[in-house]
């Protein structure tokens, strides 16, 4: 694949090594220009105005509605809510479905390698509720540890609580294999952080088998601050809204209001309707490369950085074997710290990210203060890898390990 | 920016005193009697730091740090340890300040000698992102000092 001139900002900076999709993605032309489209010849606000221009803008957003939930194997796209991205989307079903659910005393379960975005709204809940938040711990090389899982499902337990993909490590979750555990042994709902698996893997949702699935759109070539909830229908329609205001609501009386149906009782004001339509345009975009395509190409990437990077003297990859992860991999080089690695390799023109990851539990229980990590996607080649290794050996050189 | 003088900076920015202090921290441990101890952290990347001040009349007796952390974080904590131990709480006050305007880009704190071997982090103007790195064991001892004043 040589998608590199697709994407302008790339095609500007022909230096520039992008690794550091995991965060977010560049853009290709075609979602810029649908997003300038749209401004220039939709715009409006829609469900409002009974003038063509507003229902010409209620038609894209609906149209885009539909085409993403195709994307994501959603066939009553209703039940698709646009969110501000990945932790709106997760904040929604803490904020509607947990506090209506939860307890005192009942069990959620999250797992040690969630990201923030899930653990913390979670946590804060069971604060909230007195309810009591069980974590799935790992096993020894990154992978959810099923046995624990089994161990933690209760009859108190009400959800159950993953990513399918982890940011942090690139781990792919047996989301078939969790579900059905979950199912044999309690009552409790599903929920599945999708913001790495979205943008990296065929995703069809009405097959999932989760009861809810969050995704982020600018992770996908979209642009940011668009994503969304899927939920089944039947959960959607008897969970109270999340947010009040214009859109959502049906009669609103001096004493009492009523809700507007799906999708629109979770999307309380004016929505975002040329984000919605720009990442219409991404998954236009992926569809005509094909998913298959794009976890090939990533599976190809990663073969190969991980045969580079595992031969350097000192350097440490964290997580499964390459095979069960996603275009993501984490790493420490020998005493260098994450962050002065990235400073060295951004002076070499390459983009990775060092941190925690927005992972803080699973730093705790990896034993590392910080990983550094590359991520890649459809516009990264062999180029890029080539240079995320010089960039490895100019800090070795730096930091005064000697070259073998 | 060209790549050369990108690389120029990179090794202006990881002198060799700097990794130095880095590998062989000074004044890394914690004090049996401290009279002020405060941890901070730097959420976007993990480091951490706790920094303990022994109180000599109107000046800092005795001082440690430890936690863990990038290069230029903890070379600026060891460097800093040096610098004001045994100095007037005054003068400290004066040093904290004149660090940060070399960080945040003052080239005359450059070339002032009162700052010493932390001198050696005025690269660190160039990369806006580890501004909080160099600043981060500073801060500490601004709250450690504002302990004291209470």
């Amino acid at each position: 694949m040589n998608l590199r001139s697709d994407f302008p900002l790339l095609a500007n900076n022909p230096g520039l090594h992008y690794l550091d999709s995991a965060a977010t993605s560049q853009k290709p032309r075609v979602v810029l220009d649908a997003l300038r489209d749209f401004y220039e010849n939709s715009n409006a606000n829609p469900h409002r105005g009974a003038y063509s221009l507003s229902v010409e803008a209620t038609e894209r957003y609906h149209e885009s509605r539909v085409r993403i939930a195709r994307f994501l194997g959603l066939q009553d796209s209703d039940c698709l809510i646009f969110t501000r991205g990945t932790t709106e989307a997760l904040n929604l079903v803490v904020g509607a479905w947990g506090r209506a659910n939860i307890a005192r005393g009942d069990e959620v379960i999250v797992t040690a390698m969630d990201h923030h975005a899930n653990f913390v709204p979670w946590q804060q809940l069971a604060l909230e509720k007195h309810a009591k938040l069980r974590i799935c711990e790992l096993t020894a090389d990154g992978r959810l540890d099923l046995d624990c899982l089994r161990d933690l499902l209760t009859p108190k337990t009400k959800v159950v609580t993953f990513n399918h993909v982890s940011n942090a490590l690139g781990t792919i979750n047996p989301i078939d294999e969790i579900v059905k555990l979950v199912r044999e042994r309690t009552d409790a709902i599903t929920v599945c952080d999708g913001a790495q698996s979205a943008p990296h893997l065929p995703v069809s949702f009405d097959t999932l088998g989760v009861d809810f699935y969050a995704f982020s759109g600018h992770k996908m070539l979209g642009p940011m601050g668009i994503g969304g909830l899927i939920g089944k229908r039947e959960m959607l329609e008897t969970m109270p809204p999340y947010q009040t205001g214009g859109d959502m609501i049906e009669f609103v009386r001096d004493d009492h209001t009523t809700w507007n149906v799906l999708p629109h009782k979770f999307e309380a004001g004016t929505p975002n309707t040329a984000d919605a339509v720009g990442l219409a345009a991404a998954v236009d975009y992926l569809d005509r490369i094909g998913m298959d395509r794009v976890l090939k190409h990533e599976r190809s990437m990663m073969a190969a950085a991980q045969e580079r990077l595992a031969s350097i003297d000192g350097l440490r990859i964290y997580g499964p074997p390459p095979g069960e992860r996603s275009g993501v991999i984490s790493f420490t080089m020998a005493d260098v710290h994450p962050h002065d690695l990235a400073t060295i390799l951004d002076g070499e023109g390459v983009c990775i990210r060092a941190g925690q990851h927005c992972a803080q539990p699973l730093m705790r229980r990896l034993n590392v203060v910080a990983t550094a990590r590359a991520s890649f996607y459809v516009y990264n080649d062999e180029g890029d890898i080539d240079a995320l290794v010089a960039g490895i050996m100019k800090a070795r050189e730096i930091f005064g390990y000697v070259q073998a | 920016m060209s790549r050369p003088e990108r690389s120029a900076e990179i090794a202006a920015l990881y002198q060799e005193l700097i990794l130095d202090h880095y590998r062989r921290p000074r004044n890394k441990g914690t004090l049996e009697h401290a009279d002020a101890s405060v941890e901070i952290k730097n959420p976007d990347c993990g480091d951490e730091i706790t920094l303990q001040v022994a109180f000599d009349g109107n000046g800092i007796g005795d001082v440690r740090f430890c936690g863990s952390g990038c290069s230029i974080s903890q070379a600026s904590a060891s460097m800093m340890t040096q610098l004001v131990k045994g100095k007037p709480i005054e003068e400290i006050d004066a040093l904290r300040n004149r660090f940060r305007e070399m960080i945040l880009g003052d080239q005359s704190a450059v070339t002032d000698e009162k700052l010493g071997s932390l001198r050696a982090l005025s690269g660190v103007t160039r990369f806006p992102g580890r501004v909080r790195c160099a600043l981060l064991a500073w801060n500490a001892l601004e709250s450690a000092l504002a302990e004291r004043g209470e």
